[in-house]
């Protein structure tokens, strides 16, 4: 934020960059061959429901949109703490259908002026051992960072770490860890 | 371009930039007559000037601590408040900010603040009383609004508009007590003179230290309106504010007067000034707006949100906040009356503190704390 935006006491979103779910496919690629992980087809879209009709009328087209090709329904469930997650189902093979699914979500929303209404974005994955892993795509960052929850509250740093050394070539990943914010019971985790 | 529902309240930028206007230029005299005085030859004027900037400097960089500790917040981990850490995390990635150090008073004063110069060193309170009064989603329309004063660093803004202004109070009072006990015995001409001068200095402080007071109320109080706005464009939910501050002021009245008494110093920090009986302060004097202009302008934000279609279109990308900004009154077509009602609590619902069994403990409250600049009549930091 710009001296002047902090002096007036205005504030400006950095610009998001959507692009960036596109080089998920390419990290599922990735996360299968190097570690095992995979993906488990489900994605979900995260958001603060605003208040007003206007904003229900767009969540309501984004539904019809997705529901309108075959396949299971887009799920939606609140968090304990009111946010609203989307949830995309799709077949675990197929990543880059589910990120169009994602992208849909985010640009519609984005579109009908929305865009700051959006958290974040997650693909699950899932090891043979039962680890689970999440990538979470921070729509006000337009970055990845990994999350790998391991039993209440508790996450698992090494996994996080190693995720991101490897999925490095092909996402922008969050330098930032403090912003690796935890997402408990997330759904598609 | 994406469209955006927050177009920016010119009109209440124009009123702040005018605001801080007149402050420079009021301090901007100041300065001139000072330094026309030094010119004199007034050495110890220079000591004065030391003293004060040594207070700035106490202020700046350590009020932090002392208020933090005056309102007796002990920060906590993640491990003790997850939930108050988990939703300050999710509001921060929503603002794309850093994340502040997380602090939770055990007071039942229900009140919320955020201190500290800069984003990275910043400390958000919330008390123990606001969490048991408040739902969890009103108390993160208030933590958003706390968010916002970190992000536009408002503290660092009225502690720097404030300076002078204290210092003006300060060469005031050190003139009058020269003037009274000092040289009283003057018979040569150069003496004359002297006094004649820092009687000239004690005026010109005077007016610049009134004009300063007025100013550095009128600035705060647009300050926290533009959080306000902001705190509501971030949740998108202007109505539970609104509900939050409703809800924050009744429960104000009903603390015995003691605690009001005793708790008045602190108003500068808080989300909601306390009134106290007898507080009937003519609005000019006051740190925060008034309960109906804040929820007025909720009322408009909700209002602009819920138009199906965007009345504006803007070429600078989505902005969830540009903050001081109402646009000029908007068309009623479209609008949810329902949005504006504040919502009434249902049953299923429960406050941040029985859902997640914060320990109310309310211990004896804390002595009033003068800060800095005790007796100069402002408040530390002017927010909050």
């Amino acid at each position: 934020m710009g001296f002047l935006d902090a002096l007036l006491g205005r504030s400006k979103p950095a610009r998001p960059d959507l692009d960036q779910l596109f080089g998920l496919p390419n990290a599922a690629l990735t996360l299968q061959a190097a570690m095992g992980f995979e993906a488990t087809g489900v994605g979900s879209v995260c958001y603060r429901e605003m208040e007003g009709q206007a904003f229900y009328q767009t969540q309501s087209d984004v539904t019809e949109l997705l529901d309108a090709d075959e396949g299971p329904k887009v799920e939606k469930s609140k968090d304990e703490y009111g946010y609203t997650w989307l949830i995309c189902r799709g077949d675990p093979q197929d990543v880059s259908g589910l990120v169009t699914d994602l992208h849909a979500v985010n640009s519609t929303l984005e579109a009908n002026g929305f865009g700051p209404a959006l958290l974040c974005s997650l693909v699950g994955f899932r090891h043979p051992d039962a680890r689970t892993l999440g990538l979470v795509y921070l729509y006000k960052q337009g970055s990845f960072y990994p999350f790998a929850p391991s039993g209440k509250q508790q996450r698992d740093t090494v996994l996080e770490l190693q995720v991101r050394g490897q999925v490095a070539n092909d996402l922008k990943v969050e330098q930032d860890t403090s912003r690796w914010f935890p997402v408990w019971g997330a759904p598609g985790l | 371009m994406a469209k955006t529902r927050f177009a920016p309240d010119r009109g209440l930028t124009a009123r702040m930039t005018t605001t801080m206007f007149l402050l420079g230029l009021v301090y901007t005299v100041f300065i001139a007559a000072l330094v026309a005085v030094f010119w004199r030859g007034g050495g110890a004027w220079v000591w004065v000037l030391v003293i004060a900037a040594g207070f700035l400097a106490v202020q700046f960089f350590f009020s932090d601590k002392i208020a933090l500790a005056a309102m007796r917040g002990h920060v906590v981990t993640p491990e003790q408040a997850p939930e108050l850490h988990a939703m300050i995390d999710r509001l921060c990635a929503m603002a794309n900010m850093p994340k502040p150090q997380v602090a939770v008073s055990y007071s039942d004063i229900p009140n919320a603040f955020a201190i500290g110069r800069s984003p990275k060193k910043a400390v958000v309170c919330a008390s123990n009383g606001i969490m048991r009064r408040l739902t969890t989603e009103e108390l993160e329309g208030v933590l958003a609004h706390e968010l916002s004063h970190v992000a536009h660093r408002d503290v660092a803004v009225m502690t720097i508009a404030s300076f002078l202004g204290v210092l003006a109070g300060m060469l005031a009072k050190m003139g009058l007590y020269a003037m009274a006990f000092g040289g009283g015995n003057s018979r040569d001409q150069n003496a004359a003179v002297a006094q004649l001068l820092m009687l000239g200095v004690i005026v010109v402080a005077g007016i610049v230290y009134a004009l300063s007071f007025l100013l550095i109320r009128t600035l705060s109080r647009y300050r926290e309106l533009c959080a306000d706005r902001s705190g509501a464009l971030l949740t998108g939910r202007p109505s539970t504010l609104a509900s939050a501050l409703q809800k924050v002021s009744g429960s104000m009245a009903s603390i015995p007067k003691k605690d009001l008494r005793q708790a008045e110093a602190y108003n500068a920090f808080f989300f909601a000034p306390i009134k106290g009986k007898g507080m009937t302060f003519a609005n000019m004097f006051s740190t925060h707006p008034p309960l109906e202009k804040r929820l007025e302008q909720l009322a408009e934000i909700s209002t602009q949100l819920g138009e199906v279609t965007p009345g504006q279109e803007r070429d600078t990308g989505p902005a969830y906040d540009e903050i001081p900004g109402l646009a000029p009154p908007k068309s009623v077509a479209g609008a949810d009356p329902a949005a504006q009602v504040p919502p009434s609590r249902p049953a299923e619902q429960k406050t941040a503190a029985e859902k997640w069994g914060v320990d109310p403990e309310p211990e004896p409250e804390p002595a009033p704390w003068h800060g800095p600049h005790s007796g100069e009549g402002y408040p530390p930091f002017g927010m909050r």
